[in-house]
C-alpha cells in the first residue's frame, strides 16, 4: 500500500503526531509499526523519535520515502548503512520478507526494545585491580543469587600492612543472574555499593543496602582473581560514555553522578490502581508554580544527573488518569527539565 | 550526590537546628534489672540500691535520684552509708571497695566515684586472706571495718583508704581468751558480721560463721566478752539501749544474749526456732525494734521450715501475738527498716520497712493495722508480667486525667496512706511541662497508664483485658487463699508476677483517645477491644462481632492457637475504661496494627491475613479485606515457629524459677545459686558463641518479590480527612500498609452526626499502590496544603489545633523500612523520595511525627519525623522534604528488643527498654527535657539531732 500526502517542512510537528498521522493515513490506529526511510544515501534509517523524523523530514528531497512495518514481522536486519546498496531490493525484501528464506539475521533491537543487562562498567575511571559490575535485575526471572559473607583483607595504610574486615562473595547460586553474567566470583572482596563504601559497615547493612539496590545493583569489587583484570593502554576508551574525558580515577562526584544517574534511570516506578482499575506506573509530580523554587531545589539535588525519556507530558496526563476525572495543572515549557524525568508506560 | 551537598550548606538552618535538636539520655524509669545490694541512710533518708552489672542508683523523695555506674560493671555486693556524711561504700564481687560522693555542682547534687581500694594482705598470703565479707562504717567517719574470710579485720582510714595495719583485728587476738575445748572445736572462720555498739563507739560486735560471736573493745584492742554460740552464725543485731543483742543462725533460730560488764561470758538468754520443729531454713537477717508500748518487733528474713515452705522468700515480721511472713515472689535481696533515727529517742518505734526483692521493692507500713502495702511512688515493676508494646500519648486533658486517677484510686484502696517514709534530698526541676501518659500492654492482658510527665514513673491505673474472656485459669487457684488459721502465716505480697493464664491475652496494640477517652485494645488471639472510660462500676453485655479476613479464600488451614472463648452474658466492670465492643479476628492471628478515630467512631484493625473497619457507632463490621498472597502458606498455617518457641521460653524460664528456688547457702558459697546460674549461662552463651563461629555467617542477597512469605502482613494503619479521588471534595478514608509494600486506600461515607445511626458507614477501594522496592510499610501519613501532618481526632473540635487546610493540595507520606516517598494527592505522583536503607545500609524500625520548639525563641516550632532505625541511630528527617537533620547513636545495634520497644513521643521524647524492667528515657528536643535535678543537704549535726528535709517531705506527701 503506498500513500501521498504533505507535511510541512518548516514545522515538522513531534515524532508522535507523525506516527499518529501514519496510522491515521494508513486507517491502522492501533497497529504498532516501525517507521523507516532511505537518506541521501540510500540507506534504510528507522524514524523513532523527534530527533530521527526532524532529522529524515529536513533530508528529505523533495520527497521523504517512508517505509512502514508492522512491529511483529519487522526485519530489523533491513535497517543500517549500505542497507539499500547491500540489498539489491530493500523494498521487496521489506514488503515480502517471506520470499527471502535465508540464514536468520541477528537481530538487532529498536531502541526502546532495548534492554540494559549486566555489565563491566566504569573501566576507565577505576584502578585495574576493581572491577565495578552492574547487575540488571529487571526483566529477567533469574535470582541475582549470591550470598555473601565477612572476612579480612590486608590493606596498605600510613601505618604498613594491616589487616582490616571486609565484605566477601561467599557462594553464587547456579543458574542465578551473578553466576550467569560471570563476572562476579566467590571471594571477590566487596568495595562498594552503588557508589557508597561499604567499609566500616557491617554484613547486615551491606545486605540491606543490596536488597535495597536489587534493582540495579552496581557492585565495586576486588576480584579474587587478578588475572582477567582489563589492561588499559589509554585512558580515552570508556564503557561509560560520559566520563571519558573529565573522569580521573579519583574524581569521586562524577563517579557518584554516574552512579546515580544510572540508579535514577532504571528506578522503576511504584504502581497505583486507582477505583480498582489497571495498575500504572506513578508518574513524578509535576510542581506547582508555587512550590517551584523549593521543588527545583530538592529534585536537582538528586535527580539533576538524570538523562530522562521523552513522552510528552499530555500524552501522560491523558493515559495516566485511569477513569477519574481531574484537574493537573499542564506545566509551562520551562518547568520541563524536571518534567522529562517521568517514566510513564501506561500497562 | 546529596550527600555532598547535604552538610553545612545553610549557615541559618544549621543554627536553627542547634536550637530545636538535641539528645539527651535523662533518666531510667522502673526497676533495676538484677539488683544485688542495698543500703540506706538513716542520715539522709536515702537508699541505695546496687546491680549486678555495678550500677548504683540512689534514691530519696520523689524526683530526687542518682545514678552511678562502676567501670568494672562488677556486681554490687555491698552498700554502706557512711555516717552522718553524703558519702557511701560500695563493695563489687572483684574485692574492691569504691567511695562514693553527693557533691552539690552548679545548684543541683551530684552522684561521683571518689576513690577506689583494694585490700591487699601481708605478701604471700592467700587471695581469701583479703576477701571482704563484713564491712562496718563506722560512726566516727574515719574508719572503716573490713572482716574478712581469713577471720581477720582491717582497718581502712577515710576518705583516703588508707590501711592502719597496726589497727588489725587478727583472729589470734580474738581467740586468746576463749576456753580451750570451744576453740578446738571450731576456729574463727570468716568474719560474718560487724556491728558497733549504739551506746558506746569503742565497742564492736565481731560475729564469726562458725557461731563465735566477740565484743571487741577498740581502745585496749581486746575481746572484753565472748558469746559462744553453737550455730553456724547469719547476722547479729544490737537492740537499742545496747544491754541485748541478737543473733540469728542457718538452721532457722535466733538467740538473744545479755551484754553485762559481770559476765565475760555469758549464756544465751533465750533460743527459738519460729518456724520449728521441723529444720528449717537459715534467718539470715534479723531486725529487733523496740517500742513504746514495750512490745518489740522481732523482723527477720527467712527461717521457714525446710520441707513445705522452703522455696519461699519471705520476711516475718512478729509484734506481740501479730505475726505475718511476708511472701514475696522473687527472692529477697536484702530489707532495712525506717525507724526513728534520732540517737535522743528511747524507742525505735519502727514505722516502714522496704523490702528489696529481685523483681520489686515492697514497702510495709508497720505503723497502721494490718500492715499494708506502701504504694511506691518510683522504681515500679514495669514487668509484673511482661511488656508486650507500648503507647505514649501526650499532653491528656485535665478532666481525662483526673477521671483515670479517680478509677485508679478505687484500685488502691489496700494499700496504706503513709507518706513516702524515704524521702531524702528536695526535688528541684521544674513542674513537667504537661500531663503525659505512656500505656504499657502486658502479657497478661493488662494495660498499666503510667504518670510519665516526671521523673518518677508511677503507675496511675491498671485495666484487666481477662474478664471479657473465659481462661483455663481457676479463678479459685490462687496462691493468696491460704486461711487465717494457716500456719506459717503466709501473705503474699508484691505485684510481680511472671506467669500468665494465658499468652493469646497478651496486648499487642493499643490506642487512646485522649479526648473522648476511647480506648482500642488489641491482642494476641486477634481480639479488639473498644472501651470507654466509665466513672462507675458497672455491669453489661460486651457486643461481639467476628472478622473473618479470609472471606474469599478457600482452602486455608490456621495451624496457631484458638481464638479466645468469650464469657457469655452481662459482666461486672471495675470504674474505668470498660469494654462494650468485642471484635475477634479469623483466623485468630495476632493484631499486627491498630487505629481508632473517635469523631467517626470507627476502630480498624490488621492481621497477617487482612484488616477490617468496624463502626463501634452501630457496632456493625463494615468491610474487611484480605491481604494475603495466596501462595504465602507461612502465614496462613499461622505462628507455629513462634508458638514452639514460646513454649519452649516458658519451660525454660519455669525450670530457671525452679532452680533458683533450690535452696542453698547464700552469696559467697561455692553453691551460691546466683554464680551457678550465671556460670551455666555464661557456659550455654559461649557454647553458642562457638557454635555461630562454626557455621559460617552469610546474607543471602535476592531482590524481594510478590511471593515472599508474610506480604500480607498489616503493618500499619491509618485515618485521613483527605482528598482522595479528586481536589475538590475530600471525605474520610482509611489507610493501610503493609509488609509487603503495598499501601490501600479505602474512601469511607461516614453519615453526619444526626443520621449517624441509620444510615450505614460504606467503604470503597479508591487506590491500591504498590511500592516497588517492596519493602514493609511502616507509616503512613497525610500532609494538608500547609504540608503539616493532618490533626488528630477531635483535636480541632477541641481547639487544641488549627483546622487542617483543606484548600492546597494534600500529600501523602508512605514511610516503608527502605525509604521515604512523598506522593501527591489525590492523583498519586512521586514528589519526594529519600532512600534510607540505599544509602546508609539501615532500616526504619520506628517512625513518629514530632514536633521540635526552639529554645531560643517561643513562637518557632516545626514538625518532623523521628526515626528509629535497626541500627539503633535516631535520625530526624524534616518535613516536607524529607532532608536529614541529625543522627544520634541511642541504642546498641545488638539491642533487639531495646529497639522493638521504643516509643517516641509527639515532642520529641522516647522511651525504650534497657532491660525488661527498665525504660531509658531519651530526649531529642532542646525544649522538653525531662530530667532528675535535685540536692541533698547535708542535715545539720551538730545538735546530733537529724532533721529532716522539709520541702522533701511535703513533696512526698503530694506525690503519693
Amino acid at each position: 500500500e503506498f500513500r501521498r500526502f504533505s507535511l510541512e517542512r518548516s514545522k515538522p510537528g513531534k515524532f508522535e503526531e507523525f506516527y499518529g498521522l501514519l496510522q491515521h493515513v494508513h486507517k491502522i490506529p492501533n497497529v504498532d509499526v516501525l517507521v523507516g526511510y532511505t537518506d541521501i544515501h540510500g540507506d534504510l534509517l528507522p524514524i523513532n523519535n523527534d530527533d530521527n523524523y526532524h532529522k529524515a523530514v529536513s533530508t528529505a528531497n523533495p520527497l521523504l520515502r517512508i517505509f512502514i512495518q508492522r512491529k511483529e514481522d519487522a526485519d530489523y536486519s533491513a535497517f543500517g548503512t549500505d542497507t539499500m546498496t547491500r540489498k539489491k531490493n530493500v523494498l521487496s525484501n521489506v514488503l515480502r520478507p517471506d520470499n527471502h528464506k535465508k540464514k536468520p539475521h541477528i537481530v538487532i533491537s529498536m531502541p526502546q526494545d532495548f534492554r540494559p543487562v549486566s555489565s563491566i562498567i566504569d573501566v576507565d575511571i577505576l584502578p585495574e585491580t576493581h572491577r565495578r559490575v552492574r547487575l540488571y535485575k529487571y526483566g529477567t526471572d533469574k535470582p541475582l543469587g549470591f550470598y555473601i559473607r565477612d572476612g579480612s583483607s590486608v590493606r596498605v595504610t600510613p601505618h604498613g600492612l594491616e589487616k582490616v574486615p571486609g565484605i566477601f562473595i561467599s557462594r553464587l547460586v547456579p543458574g542465578g543472574l551473578a553466576q550467569s553474567t560471570g563476572l562476579l566470583a566467590v571471594n571477590d572482596e566487596v568495595l562498594e555499593v552503588n557508589g557508597i563504601e561499604v567499609s566500616g559497615k557491617s554484613l547486615d547493612q551491606v545486605t540491606d543496602m543490596m536488597i535495597a539496590n536489587s534493582r540495579n545493583l552496581i557492585i565495586t569489587v576486588r576480584p579474587a582473581n587478578q588475572r582477567n583484570n582489563v589492561v588499559r593502554n589509554s585512558r580515552t576508551s570508556g564503557s561509560s560514555g560520559q566520563s571519558t574525558e573529565s573522569s580521573l580515577p579519583s574524581s569521586t562526584p562524577n563517579i557518584l553522578a554516574n552512579l546515580l544517574h544510572g540508579e535514577e534511570e532504571s528506578d522503576e516506578e511504584d504502581i497505583v490502581i486507582e477505583d480498582s482499575g489497571e495498575p500504572q506506573q506513578i508518574p513524578k509530580a509535576a510542581p506547582t508554580t508555587e512550590s517551584l523554587e523549593l521543588l527545583t531545589q530538592i529534585e536537582l539535588v538528586h535527580e539533576s544527573t538524570q538523562n530522562g525519556f521523552l513522552p510528552s507530558n499530555e500524552m501522560n496526563l491523558n493515559h495516566s488518569a485511569g477513569s477519574i476525572s481531574m484537574e493537573f495543572e499542564v506545566p509551562d515549557p520551562e518547568h520541563k527539565p524536571l518534567e522529562e524525568d517521568g517514566t510513564i508506560i501506561t500497562l | 550526590m546529596r550527600r555532598f551537598l547535604r552538610p553545612g550548606h545553610d549557615p541559618v538552618r544549621e543554627r536553627l537546628k542547634r536550637d530545636l535538636f538535641q539528645f539527651n539520655k535523662t533518666v531510667e524509669h522502673g526497676f533495676p534489672h538484677q539488683p544485688s545490694a542495698l543500703g540506706y541512710s538513716p542520715f539522709l533518708h536515702l537508699m541505695a540500691i546496687g546491680t549486678r552489672s555495678g550500677a548504683i542508683k540512689l534514691y530519696g523523695a520523689p524526683g530526687v535520684e542518682f545514678m552511678g555506674l562502676h567501670e568494672e560493671n562488677n556486681t554490687v555486693m555491698q552498700i554502706h552509708f557512711i555516717p552522718d556524711q553524703c558519702q557511701l561504700v560500695t563493695l563489687l564481687d572483684d574485692n574492691s571497695l569504691h567511695l562514693w560522693s553527693l557533691k552539690q555542682h552548679s545548684g543541683a547534687s551530684e552522684l561521683r566515684e571518689e576513690h577506689r581500694f583494694t585490700l591487699k594482705g601481708p605478701p604471700g598470703s592467700p587471695p581469701s586472706a583479703t576477701q571482704i565479707t563484713a564491712v562496718l562504717a563506722h560512726s566516727s567517719r574515719e574508719v572503716l571495718y573490713l572482716g574478712t574470710e581469713s577471720g581477720n579485720i582491717f582497718v581502712v582510714e577515710l576518705p583516703s583508704f588508707k590501711a592502719l595495719e597496726d589497727r588489725t583485728i587478727t583472729s589470734e587476738a580474738v581467740l586468746q581468751r576463749v576456753p580451750e575445748d570451744y576453740c578446738n572445736r571450731r576456729s574463727c572462720e570468716l568474719v560474718e558480721a560487724l556491728r558497733e555498739h549504739p551506746k558506746n563507739p569503742d565497742q564492736i560486735l565481731i560475729g564469726y560463721s562458725r557461731g563465735l560471736v566477740v565484743l571487741w573493745d577498740l581502745q585496749n584492742s581486746k575481746a572484753t566478752h565472748h558469746f559462744l554460740g553453737s550455730q553456724q552464725l547469719e547476722n547479729l543485731y544490737w537492740q537499742k539501749d545496747g544491754s541485748k543483742f541478737i543473733s540469728c543462725h542457718y538452721d532457722g533460730s535466733y538467740t538473744q544474749w545479755p551484754v553485762s560488764s559481770d559476765n565475760r561470758q555469758p549464756e544465751p538468754l533465750e533460743n527459738l526456732v519460729p518456724y520449728g520443729p521441723f529444720p528449717c531454713k537459715a534467718i539470715s537477717k534479723i531486725y529487733w525494734q523496740t517500742t513504746k508500748n514495750g512490745l518489740p518487733y522481732i523482723i527477720f528474713q527467712g527461717g521457714m521450715p525446710r520441707a513445705s515452705y522452703g522455696d519461699r522468700h519471705s520476711i516475718s515480721v512478729v509484734h506481740g501475738s501479730q505475726q505475718t511472713a511476708f511472701d514475696f515472689t522473687s527472692r529477697v535481696i536484702d530489707f532495712f527498716i525506717i525507724f526513728s533515727s534520732e540517737p535522743a529517742a528511747e524507742f525505735d518505734d519502727p514505722s516502714a520497712m522496704v523490702v528489696l526483692a529481685e523483681e520489686e521493692l515492697v514497702v510495709i507500713d508497720l505503723k497502721t493495722t494490718g500492715w499494708p502495702a506502701v504504694h511506691p511512688p518510683y522504681l515500679a515493676s514495669l514487668h509484673c508480667s511482661a511488656i508486650t508494646c507500648s503507647h505514649h500519648v501526650s499532653n491528656i486533658p485535665l478532666k481525662l486525667w483526673e477521671r483515670i486517677i479517680s478509677a485508679g484510686s478505687k484500685q488502691n484502696i489496700h494499700y496504706s496512706t503513709m507518706p513516702w517514709p524515704i524521702d531524702g534530698g528536695t526535688n528541684i526541676a521544674p513542674d513537667p511541662p504537661q500531663r503525659d501518659l505512656l500505656l504499657t500492654g502486658h502479657e497478661d492482658g493488662t494495660v498499666r497508664f503510667w504518670d510519665a510527665s516526671g521523673v518518677c514513673l508511677h503507675l496511675l491505673y491498671k485495666l484487666s483485658t481477662v474478664r471479657v474472656f473465659l481462661t483455663d485459669a481457676d479463678p479459685n487457684d490462687n496462691m493468696n487463699t491460704l486461711g487465717e488459721d494457716e500456719w506459717p502465716p503466709l501473705r503474699k505480697v508484691g505485684t510481680f508476677d511472671p506467669y500468665s493464664d494465658d499468652p493469646r491475652l497478651g496486648i499487642q496494640k493499643i490506642y487512646l483517645c485522649k479526648y473522648s477517652g476511647y480506648l482500642a485494645v488489641a491482642g494476641t488471639a486477634g481480639q479488639v477491644l473498644v472501651m470507654e472510660l466509665n466513672d462507675e462500676d458497672a455491669e453489661h453485655v460486651v457486643d461481639h462481632a467476628e472478622a473473618d479476613l479470609l472471606q474469599d479464600q478457600e482452602g486455608y488451614r490456621w495451624k496457631g492457637h484458638e481464638k479466645l472463648r468469650t464469657r457469655e452474658g452481662p459482666v461486672r466492670f471495675e470504674a474505668g475504661f470498660q469494654p462494650f465492643v468485642l471484635v475477634q479476628c479469623q483466623p485468630p492471628a495476632v493484631v499486627t496494627s491498630l487505629a481508632l478515630h473517635s469523631e467517626w467512631k470507627l476502630v480498624a484493625f490488621g492481621t497477617s491475613h487482612g484488616f477490617g473497619l468496624f463502626d463501634h457507632q452501630q457496632k456493625r463490621l463494615v468491610f474487611v479485606k484480605c491481604t494475603l498472597h495466596p501462595s504465602d502458606q507461612l502465614a496462613l498455617e499461622g505462628p507455629l515457629s513462634r508458638v514452639k518457641s514460646l513454649k519452649k521460653s516458658l519451660r525454660q524460664s519455669f525450670r530457671r524459677i525452679r532452680r533458683s528456688r533450690v535452696s542453698s547457702r547464700k552469696r559467697r558459697g561455692a553453691s551460691g545459686n546466683a554464680s551457678e546460674v550465671q556460670e551455666a549461662n555464661t557456659k550455654f552463651d559461649q557454647d553458642a558463641l562457638q557454635e555461630m563461629e562454626l557455621a559460617p555467617v552469610q546474607r543471602k542477597i535476592e531482590a524481594r518479590s510478590a511471593e515472599d512469605s508474610f506480604t500480607g502482613f498489616v503493618r500499619t494503619l491509618y485515618f485521613a480527612d483527605t482528598f482522595l479521588r479528586d481536589s475538590s471534595r475530600h471525605c474520610p478514608s482509611l489507610w493501610a500498609g503493609t509488609n509487603g509494600g503495598t499501601v490501600y486506600a479505602f474512601c469511607l461515607r461516614v453519615p453526619p452526626a444526626e443520621r449517624r445511626m441509620d444510615e450505614p458507614v460504606r467503604a470503597e477501594q479508591a487506590k491500591e499502590i504498590q511500592l516497588m522496592h517492596r519493602a514493609p510499610v511502616v507509616g503512613i501519613l497525610v500532609l494538608d496544603g500547609r504540608s503539616t501532618p493532618l490533626p488528630e481526632p477531635l483535636e480541632v473540635a477541641h481547639d487544641l489545633s488549627k483546622s487542617p487546610d483543606m484548600q492546597g493540595s494534600h500529600q501523602l507520606l508512605v514511610v516503608s523500612e527502605e525509604q521515604f516517598k512523598v506522593f501527591t494527592l489525590p492523583k498519586v505522583s512521586s514528589k519526594l523520595k529519600l532512600k534510607l536503607t540505599a544509602l546508609e545500609g539501615c532500616r526504619v524500625r520506628k517512625v513518629t511525627v514530632a514536633n521540635f520548639g526552639s529554645c531560643k525563641t517561643d513562637d518557632y516550632s516545626e514538625n518532623d519525623l523521628a526515626v528509629l532505625t535497626n541500627l539503633g541511630d535516631i535520625q530526624i528527617i524534616s518535613l516536607p522534604f524529607l532532608k536529614l537533620q541529625i543522627r544520634y547513636p541511642c541504642i546498641r545495634k545488638e539491642d533487639v528488643s531495646g529497639i522493638a520497644s521504643c516509643v517516641f513521643t509527639k515532642y520529641g521524647q522516647g522511651f525504650y527498654l534497657i532491660s525488661p524492667s527498665e525504660f531509658e528515657r531519651f530526649s531529642l528536643s532542646t525544649k522538653w527535657l525531662v530530667e532528675p535535678r535535685c540536692i541533698v543537704d547535708m542535715p545539720e549535726i551538730t545538735s546530733n539531732n537529724h532533721v529532716h528535709n522539709r520541702p522533701g517531705v511535703e513533696n512526698a506527701a503530694r506525690k503519693s
